[in-house]
């Protein structure tokens, strides 16, 4: 059986958590920020699965699930947080939620 | 069956927490005078998780397959965090009705992020570390924006979810390559494998991005930008307990993490890492702060620095420091919080009464919670006999024992230049003349019961260090 080489998935998530960090870093919009922040623990999780899979260890797997429950309670957190300061502000662009300076 | 039993008595601390939070939940729907039973609810259950884990220090072990530890040195990071919350709870109840934000959820949060924290330390998987850091960094998500009517809050709560979920990121994928290289998620073997693994570019890699996700969570040099605007915009009580019990957590984390560092096993090939942001937290932090007019925004940075502190502890990573940190972290908890838990009660609603300014002739109007916040800040700034003094020299001697001269000189200096913003707050209480227009000060019973006792627990641990050093170096294998 011809399987794919493992560092292909590590490429592929590296790229993916490659991306995530550069897109929280430059974009504006908090809900698109929140995106990339799921794009970096996907990615994370890609590399669960890969590893677990080419070592037949079902721990990275199983480690899957408790990140995506987790993520799933941070974007319930998070979105309502943001609709909190949509609803006091009417933005949700960080650069214009910027009461606080150096 | 006997066996299950004894295995839930071991961990009865976090058993008691999470029984606390579900409870609590109870009491919210089921009572009408929550708002009165709550409070003092969470007071019993953090001072009887305290006291439970004070008195079993010596049954020590693991349990459910490794996943957790239980007894010596995790105990004393257990009582730390519940007594932390206990004091915070304390200097809450006024605090929370003064901004008009009462709602049952702040109590279940508290106990909810405790029971992160504790999970964290006592951690010996990384599926213990990440779900205990994140049980904890949701709930404070939550807490920073509990005032949720106001602006400030709402940012700062938007800034501590986008920084604190960046920084998951980073410790997602961290464990991803850890598991990848070290076959296991058991930290366990990690520790005792780490001077292998250490050679693996791989693991190494994957052990740096975790450190840089739990360097955000000690408010490190780099990853500080969250720092000042979160504790300046969070409810005061909630800045006391993120700064403290948040930080202590994190640390616990690195110190398990690095277990096979701290007894000599293996290099600490991280050394150059934690040298390089202890000694630009330590400056940036102390030097920022100077500039500072706003209270919270100068304990604020004044944290930063204080993480620097303890980072010399992690570049130095030798037994001493182990112990010099975790009485770091101990001091570093009371001071801060008694400080955070006087500037709740001189604090007037709407964000009012927080400048340098508005502490003049604090001594007059007040001249029992001045005195303290006058203590506090001599013990912050590391003066003896307080308690921050013995933090600082624990970490400086293991520094030295180390060979890393150079970093405690660093320390020394940026202390020395510290002592400069903490003892202005002082001046302001005491050697200004006073305005006639000052703000009254809401001083209460319970506010003022949490910052007594966090005074007396900074003076006695910064006249009898010896006890707490010693007990925490004779469970260090």
């Amino acid at each position: 059986m011809n399987l794919i080489p493992i560092e292909y998935y590590l490429i592929l998530s590296a790229f993916m958590f490659a991306v995530g960090v550069t897109g929280v870093l430059i974009r504006k919009n908090a809900i698109v920020v929140f995106m990339c922040i799921e794009l970096m623990l996907n990615s994370g999780n890609l590399a669960l699965v890969a590893f677990s899979s080419y070592m037949g260890s079902s721990a990275g797997q199983i480690f899957v699930f408790f990140v995506m429950t987790v993520a799933a309670a941070e974007a319930a957190v998070g979105l309502a947080i943001i609709i909190a300061i949509f609803r006091n502000k009417l933005t949700v662009n960080i650069d214009e939620i910027n009461i606080f300076k150096w | 069956m006997q066996n299950h039993f004894q295995e839930i008595y071991n961990v009865l601390p976090l058993v008691l927490v999470a029984c606390g939070v579900f409870l609590s939940v109870v009491i919210e729907i089921g009572s009408v005078k929550s708002e009165k039973i709550l409070p003092w609810f969470s007071v019993l259950v953090f001072l009887g998780t305290s006291l439970f884990s004070v008195f079993n220090l010596n049954n020590c072990g693991t349990a459910y397959n490794n996943m957790l530890s239980y007894g010596g040195n995790v105990f004393i990071f257990y009582s730390l965090f519940n007594l932390a919350a206990a004091l915070t709870v304390l200097s809450s109840m006024e605090y929370i009705k003064k901004y008009g934000s009462y709602f049952g959820e702040y109590y279940i949060l508290l106990l909810s992020s405790v029971l992160g924290m504790m999970l964290m330390a006592g951690a010996r998987d990384l599926f213990m570390v990440f779900i205990g850091l994140e049980l904890m960094s949701i709930c404070f998500y939550v807490l920073a924006g509990i005032n949720r009517k106001k602006q400030n809050a709402n940012e700062a709560s938007l800034k501590y979810f986008l920084l604190g979920s960046f920084a998951t990121g980073f410790v997602v994928y961290g464990i991803a390559l850890i598991f990848g290289t070290a076959h296991t998620t058991s930290l366990e073997v990690i520790v005792s494998n780490f001077g292998s693994l250490s050679h693996n570019l791989l693991f190494v890699t994957g052990m740096l991005l975790f450190l840089v996700g739990f360097s955000f969570k000690i408010a490190a040099f780099p990853f500080h930008m969250w720092v000042p605007d979160v504790y300046q915009g969070s409810a005061t009580t909630v800045s006391g307990l993120m700064s403290t019990g948040g930080k202590a957590a994190a640390f616990s984390v690195l110190l398990i993490a690095l277990g096979a560092v701290f007894p000599g096993n293996a290099a600490n090939v991280f050394r150059p890492y934690f040298a390089a942001i202890a000694a630009f937290s330590m400056l940036y932090g102390s030097i920022v702060a100077i500039s500072q007019n706003n209270l919270k925004r100068m304990l604020a940075y004044s944290s930063i620095a204080h993480a620097g502190y303890m980072a010399i502890g992690l570049a130095a990573g030798n037994r001493e420091s182990v112990a010099g940190i975790m009485f770091y972290l101990v001091a570093y908890t009371f001071m801060n919080l008694g400080a955070f838990g006087i500037i709740a009660m001189v604090e007037g609603a709407d964000d009012t009464n927080l400048e340098l300014k508005d502490y003049i002739g604090l001594s007059q109007r007040h001249p029992l919670l001045s005195a303290l916040m006058a203590l506090f800040m001599f013990s912050l700034s590391g003066l003896p006999p307080f308690a921050g003094f013995f933090g600082k020299y624990y970490v400086f001697i293991s520094a030295i024992k180390a060979d890393l001269t150079w970093l405690a000189i660093l320390g020394v200096v940026s202390s020395v230049i510290s002592v400069y913003f903490y003892l202005r707050v002082i001046v302001y209480m005491y050697f200004k003349e006073p305005e006639p227009e000052a703000l009254p000060v809401h001083n209460n019973a319970n506010g003022v019961l949490a910052v007594v006792i966090s005074a007396i627990l900074v003076v006695m641990f910064g006249i009898f260090p010896g006890t707490l050093i010693n007990l925490i170096t004779s469970y260090l294998r």
